[in-house]
């Protein structure tokens, strides 16, 4: 029977799909392996596509020439505008196209589920089940549809990055949660015949759902500071996983199921792994904390010094010129300004000159846990010279000069001292233990947390004020003049 | 409960916990390109997607499946290509063999596999 073999051959390619997300993820654990892994999920969705496409094309009842034109012009209008979005994206602006692809992704989920209840609403196929996993795949998919957009906007500052809290809006967003909960029981107990519900009705409490789960997004990351925004990006991305979970069990399909589960649990973790990195529980973030900056601690000078010294790029120049190591902190500033390709220049004139240069790389330096480590990359920079936090910290007391580029918080000794500091216990650079500290920054404006740097009143400290990649071209310039 | 949705949370429960298993001990390094990458593989929802698109019959479901497909490609594609770019920053390149103290363990320890 040539029909089941086909069918037969369609549920192994999805179960071949399946198997190489799982590989190809572990494969992702390590740096020499992860592009492999990449590349092996890839493959494995392509197998998964291409035997939906042979499922779909060799179904007894045929298919129609609208079906055939929706998936062909819908593959090429997506798949070209990702295709078109991911090569042309600029390193600095990454994290806010992830988000992005996060939310079509749950957007989709939310629209696979919709259209599965519409088709199975009023038949013996509409069972409490199916009910239960459509609302969540709805729910779910809507919430981080519209979270997922706000995310990307607030990186790319579209939208402020501060936490922005609305009037009542903590209220609302409870009221929100229970009436999408009440339309779920409404709909579970309406599939179950404990309740009768006309079919325009049900679709209706649908639709409240929809609305509900599409306003919950937008006021559940609106709050939330731009500085936590990428747990909440990987919190979302974790969520979509979920959604297209519930999705696979609306429409029955294993291999959703499998994705699903696999970046929904996957994505917890990682979620996880960052919140711990900044010492900041999930709870306390979506709550909406952190950020807040005026009036969450005392502005008063607690740094031993008070005064800011400041200090201009020759003086710098002759400091790092005749140092024999030498500590770069890269920031988020220095992300934005792109001046990956400045820091790398001027680390290898130092290191002509015999200096020895490292990177100290905080974990969540950037905007997302890793991002630094692509953008110097990017520019060149040896991995080796990466230096992860917890192997860099011990070395700063031998330094004779750090070199802070647009980091703040990271480096901030409050983190370690000061209880009442709302970023207290956050693991930190301790770039205060070296002999000398340079910091470029453009102002003294406050960083993400929206709290006071102490290190920057500290006597060791000098200040240059500038953008950081004219900060480091004027260096390159000085030292090349030393 | 049918036996499909029985097997189906057995499934789903098993993914999970190996969802779980799959990325426990991951340099920090790595976080922002394994987002990316578990961030592509929920762009299965496109085979979801593909499956409705084959059973629309009213011009509401062929909307619902067309934005469906868009999306999820658009995820998938999209997904793929950002994060094979961000490991590509990470390949080991021959200039980065110079003097450091412990340059000779790291680009023996780096070299592809």
């Amino acid at each position: 029977m040539p029909m089941q073999w086909i069918e037969t051959f369609v549920f192994l390619a999805w179960l071949a799909g399946a198997a190489a997300f799982v590989l190809g993820l572990h494969r992702m654990n390590s740096p020499a392996t992860a592009r492999g892994g990449n590349r092996l999920s890839a493959a494995g969705m392509a197998v998964a596509v291409l035997a939906t496409l042979v499922h779909v094309g060799t179904r007894p009842e045929g298919l129609g020439t609208t079906p055939v034109a929706i998936i062909g012009i819908g593959f090429l209008i997506g798949g070209g505008l990702g295709l078109l979005m991911a090569r042309t994206v600029k390193m600095t602006a990454m994290p806010q196209l992830v988000s992005l692809f996060n939310a079509v992704g749950g957007g989709a989920a939310a629209l696979v589920a919709i259209d599965d209840y519409i088709r199975v609403l009023g038949t013996p196929e509409e069972t409490v089940s199916t009910a239960i996993f459509v609302v969540l795949g709805v729910a779910i998919g809507c919430v981080t549809f519209t979270g997922s957009l706000v995310a990307s906007a607030k990186l790319q500052g579209l939208i402020p990055g501060r936490p922005i809290v609305l009037p009542g809006g903590r209220g609302l967003t409870i009221a929100l949660a229970v009436l999408a909960l009440l339309g779920t029981v409404a709909l579970v107990l309406g599939a179950g015949g404990a309740i009768q519900l006309a079919p325009a009705v049900k679709l209706f409490v649908l639709g409240a759902i929809i609305a509900a789960g599409l306003l919950f997004g937008v006021t559940m990351v609106l709050p939330i500071g731009g500085a936590d925004m990428p747990v909440v990006i990987s919190l979302l991305n974790s969520f979509t996983g979920t959604a297209a979970a519930m999705a696979g069990f609306v429409i029955n399909n294993p291999v959703l199921i499998i994705a699903g589960a696999l970046v929904g649990a996957a994505g917890g973790i990682l979620t996880k792994l960052m919140a711990d990195a900044m010492n900041r529980s999930l709870v306390n973030i979506v709550a909406g904390g952190l950020g807040g900056g005026e009036g969450t601690v005392g502005g008063g000078p607690e740094g031993p010094g008070g005064a800011v010294r400041e200090i201009g790029p020759d003086d710098v120049a002759i400091q790092l010129a005749y140092a024999s190591s030498v500590i770069v902190v890269p920031g988020y500033g220095l992300a934005v300004a792109q001046a990956q390709h400045a820091v790398r220049e001027l680390a290898e004139l130092l290191e002509a000159r015999g200096v020895d240069v490292k990177y100290a790389i905080h974990p969540v330096a950037g905007r997302m846990p890793g991002h630094m480590n692509v953008l110097l990359a990017e520019a060149n920079v040896p991995y080796p010279l990466l230096k992860e936090m917890d192997d860099i910290n011990p070395e700063f007391e031998r330094a004779d000069v750090v070199l802070v580029v647009g980091a703040n918080d990271v480096t901030n000794p409050a983190a370690r001292s000061n209880p009442s500091s709302p970023i207290y216990g956050m693991p930190i650079l301790d770039v205060d233990k070296a002999k000398s500290i340079v910091v470029i920054k453009r102002s003294m404006g406050r960083g993400y947390a929206g709290i006071d740097n102490e290190l920057y009143t500290n006597p060791k400290t000098g200040m240059l004020f500038a953008d950081a990649k004219d900060g480091l071209a004027s260096l390159v310039a000085a030292v090349k003049a030393v | 409960m049918n036996q499909e949705l029985l097997s189906s949370l057995a499934i789903f429960v098993l993914a999970v916990l190996v969802g779980f298993e799959v990325i426990s001990k991951v340099p920090a390094t790595l976080h922002t390109p394994l987002m990316s990458g578990a961030n592509s593989i929920h762009g299965i929802v496109l085979v979801g997607a593909i499956l409705i698109a084959a059973e629309a019959d009213n011009p509401v479901s062929y909307g619902l499946a067309f934005v469906a497909v868009v999306f999820g490609a658009a995820n998938v594609v999209g997904g793929y290509v950002v994060t094979d770019r961000m490991l590509q920053m990470f390949k080991r390149r021959p200039a980065a063999a110079k003097p450091a103290t412990e340059g000779g363990g790291g680009s023996d320890a780096a070299r592809p596999g």
